[in-house]
């Protein structure tokens, strides 16, 4: 290590408000640098940028009612703003790095990852039993339990929960169920003030927008636009960027609503269905204050999070924040079973359109999802076109293949926003096949006619390849691999518009396939499959 | 209109084919030496905690005896210390937003994460562990299980209204990525290696 980076490129960014000698977090116990929760492996390197050079933050994508996102309209804009390109693209791919270092430090790894497949897969088809099962221990444990067919119905349960408490403000932590049900829109009418607790989606609602990855919900920020909504919405110095300035402030600031709030609310990371706990895992700790410092807490629950027992946490957590962030665990693992004394705890159970999702045979297991976001870090679209691209709650790969069952026409086109290079799949902690079911609504859009003509050319001449393996595998074997071969002309398609002005990441120099025919099939003459 | 017997309905009505069993979890080869305290401060320290192995004889908050004496309010949910707030008699949470240290015994350590856990046992007050700046935290090394599966096999999940796993500090890196201790709830995690007395 040289002088100068010893000497850290914070000494000079730091803001003397913040700059106290006892500062643990760069550095731990024994002075090595660290890099747990979402942190990046290597220290920021940029001093405070000059305004001139500051770059104004490329929104998402235009929401006109239900017609067709066009998320490569927004990912031209996102990549016109190369400052935060580059930043975006960089931050999620070391994340992606971090989960193969934390990854490939297991020996079981696949082992885990089929065993949570199984398992999720098991509950998904004894769905019922399950629910009925964690409801009955929920209430033997004093937890009172809502069932909400969709998100209108899970805002105004919520609504009438805290209006029969004469709650005037909930905190709450991230949640993307409350994201997906609308509910902050819902209750900007209400009077009832509704605070988020974690920094980022803090960031996001402060700014008026969703959050743009499910882990980290303001990646697609600079700290510079950070700075520019904390001065606008909190009064901190505009000139001053230091993060630690900033999220110091957004504690300063936070911390009387928390204190003073009358609800709080969770999502739910796991519903264990032999005991009726609601797990979260958080990195802030402010899970924990929304339900431990209020009297009346509240845990939102998608009907896809049940598991059956507390045993199988062993299996899901091992494999959680190694996918999501390359750490073993995240700080906080917290298990809500029952309420504190004197107050009271509601679960809201969420349908909306999951048990519908059940039946459609090539989709069911895209359910099996923890949200960890692993496959939107590897995946070259998304870390180049920023989430709000997608104008949808979920974005990336997993994105493409949930948001179409939300609504098919305003979500038509996103199933072509991919290179098909099948990353995502490899990286997948629960096992979904997310590539070939992306390719799987590029066919349903097509016969039900909801994808526009110029895409229907392109999907055409992906079609022919994929449907037949053969074909398929010749096509990898002359260009490397299928991220070489088919986004050719797929993604370099004049038609296809963010394909433009964009490199495809190295491939591996040799497919599996062709490894395995050159090394383990003896040179047998191909045929045909 | 009844929603959940709704809900139920399409469930058994979508129901997924095939035939999905659930799989038996196997006891998978631990991630960590026999050395179970050396590996659980190692893997602590990753996470942004910090540990402490006092001497016998020594004071055994001497690690974080600079803190204490800096601090106006200390809570104390251990009879090895006595801290002046005292968390049996506190009416509301949010009235421990004062404190400046707060010292709690865990009930286990997982060494392959460098957890610790907590119940409403040991708590007293559950918010103490994330409205005080700093928390102290009093483990027996005896009481360190290898894995995170080894910690689920222990029946405190089954029974506690509230349990939770401390793994390090609250932490955030939202802001590009930048790691910062304290995000909302303690700037600092200290485990003191302590045998129960």
């Amino acid at each position: 290590m040289s002088a100068h980076e010893e000497s850290g490129p914070r000494d000079r960014m730091i803001h003397p408000d913040v700059a106290k000698a006892g500062d643990e977090s760069e550095r731990g116990q024994d002075g090595r640098r660290l890099d747990h929760a979402e942190a990046t492996t290597r220290p920021i390197g940029a001093e405070p940028k000059a305004k001139a050079v500051r770059e104004a933050q490329p929104r998402g994508a235009k929401i006109r009612g239900n017609r067709p996102i066009d998320q490569a309209e927004a990912a031209e804009r996102f990549l016109a703003a190369p400052l935060h390109q580059k930043a975006h693209d960089e931050r999620l791919w070391d994340l992606r790095k971090k989960r193969d270092t934390a990854a490939f430090g297991i020996p079981e790894w696949e082992e885990l990852r089929d065993l949570a497949s199984q398992i999720k897969a098991h509950t998904l088809s004894n769905l019922d039993r399950y629910l009925e099962e964690f409801e009955a221990n929920a209430k033997a444990n004093g937890v009172h339990v809502h069932w909400a067919a969709d998100g209108a119905e899970h805002n105004r349960i919520v609504h009438g929960i805290l209006k029969d408490h004469g709650a005037k403000s909930l905190i709450k932590s991230k949640s993307m169920l409350t994201e997906e049900c609308g509910f902050r829109h819902y209750m900007a009418g209400t009077g009832i003030e509704v605070i988020e607790t974690d920094l980022g989606e803090r960031i996001q609602q402060l700014d008026n927008e969703e959050p743009s990855h499910v882990v980290v919900p303001a990646v697609h920020k600079t700290r510079f636009d950070v700075a520019a909504v904390f001065a606008k919405t909190m009064g901190t110095d505009p000139e001053n960027d230091d993060a630690h300035y900033l999220a110091e402030s957004q504690r300063m600031h936070t911390r009387p609503l928390i204190l003073e709030a009358d609800a709080g609310m969770t999502g739910c990371n796991f519903a264990i269905a032999e005991t009726g706990t609601v797990v979260t895992c958080t990195n802030e700790g402010n899970a924990d204050l929304s339900g431990n410092v209020p009297k009346l807490q509240i845990h939102s629950i998608g009907i896809e999070k049940l598991i059956p027992r507390i045993e199988h946490l062993g299996v899901f957590l091992r494999l959680l924040a190694r996918s999501a962030l390359g750490s073993p665990i995240t700080q906080y693992t917290s298990h809500f079973r029952a309420p504190r004394e004197g107050s009271e705890m509601h679960y809201v159970l969420v349908d909306n359109g999951r048990s519908e999702r059940l039946g459609m045979e090539e989709f069911w297991t895209s359910l099996k999802c923890i949200r960890c976001g692993a496959c939107m870090n590897t995946c070259p679209v998304y870390r180049r076109s920023g989430g709000l691209s997608y104008g949808a709650t979920y974005s990336g790969p997993i994105g493409l293949i949930i948001d179409p069952t939300f609504n098919k026409r305003k979500y038509s086109t996103l199933p072509f926003s991919s290179t098909m290079n099948g990353s995502c799949t490899n990286v997948c902690p629960v096992k979904i096949n997310i590539h070939e079911q992306i390719f799987a609504w590029r066919k349903v859009l097509a016969e039900e006619h909801q994808i526009p003509l110029l895409k229907q050319g392109m999907m055409k001449a992906a079609g022919q390849v994929l449907s037949r393996p053969a074909t398929y595998r010749a096509a990898i074997g002359a260009a490397d691999s299928a991220l070489r071969a088919l986004p050719r002309f797929a993604v370099y398609n004049p038609l296809n518009t963010w394909g433009k002005g964009r490199e495809m990441p190295d491939s591996p120099r040799q497919s599996f396939h062709s490894w395995y025919k050159q090394n383990r099939m003896d040179k047998k003459p191909e045929t045909d499959a | 209109m009844n929603s959940r017997d709704d809900t139920l309905a399409r469930i058994r009505k979508n129901r997924p084919a095939g035939d999905h069993p659930l799989p038996d979890i196997p006891d998978f080869e631990p991630l960590v030496g026999d050395d179970l305290v050396a590996e659980f401060g190692e893997r602590l320290k990753r996470m942004g905690g910090r540990i402490a192995a006092p001497a016998p004889g020594e004071d055994p908050f001497s690690a974080v005896r600079e803190r204490l004496d800096d601090s106006a309010v200390i809570a104390s949910a251990v009879p090895e210390i006595a801290g002046n707030r005292d968390l049996s008699r506190v009416a509301l949470p949010a009235d421990l937003a004062d404190v400046d240290v707060a010292v709690v015994r865990a009930v286990f350590g997982v060494a392959e994460t460098g957890s610790v856990l907590f119940t409403q046992d040991e708590l007293k007050v559950n918010a103490v562990a994330y409205l005080a700046q700093h928390l102290v935290v009093l483990l027996d090394p005896a009481d360190i299980l290898v894995n995170i599966q080894a910690a689920y096999r222990r029946p405190d999940f089954g029974r506690a209204a509230y349990a939770v796993l401390h793994t390090g500090p609250s932490a955030t890196a939202d802001i590009e990525g930048v790691l910062i201790h304290g995000a909302q709830g303690v700037r600092s995690l200290t485990v003191i290696l302590l045998p129960r007395a």
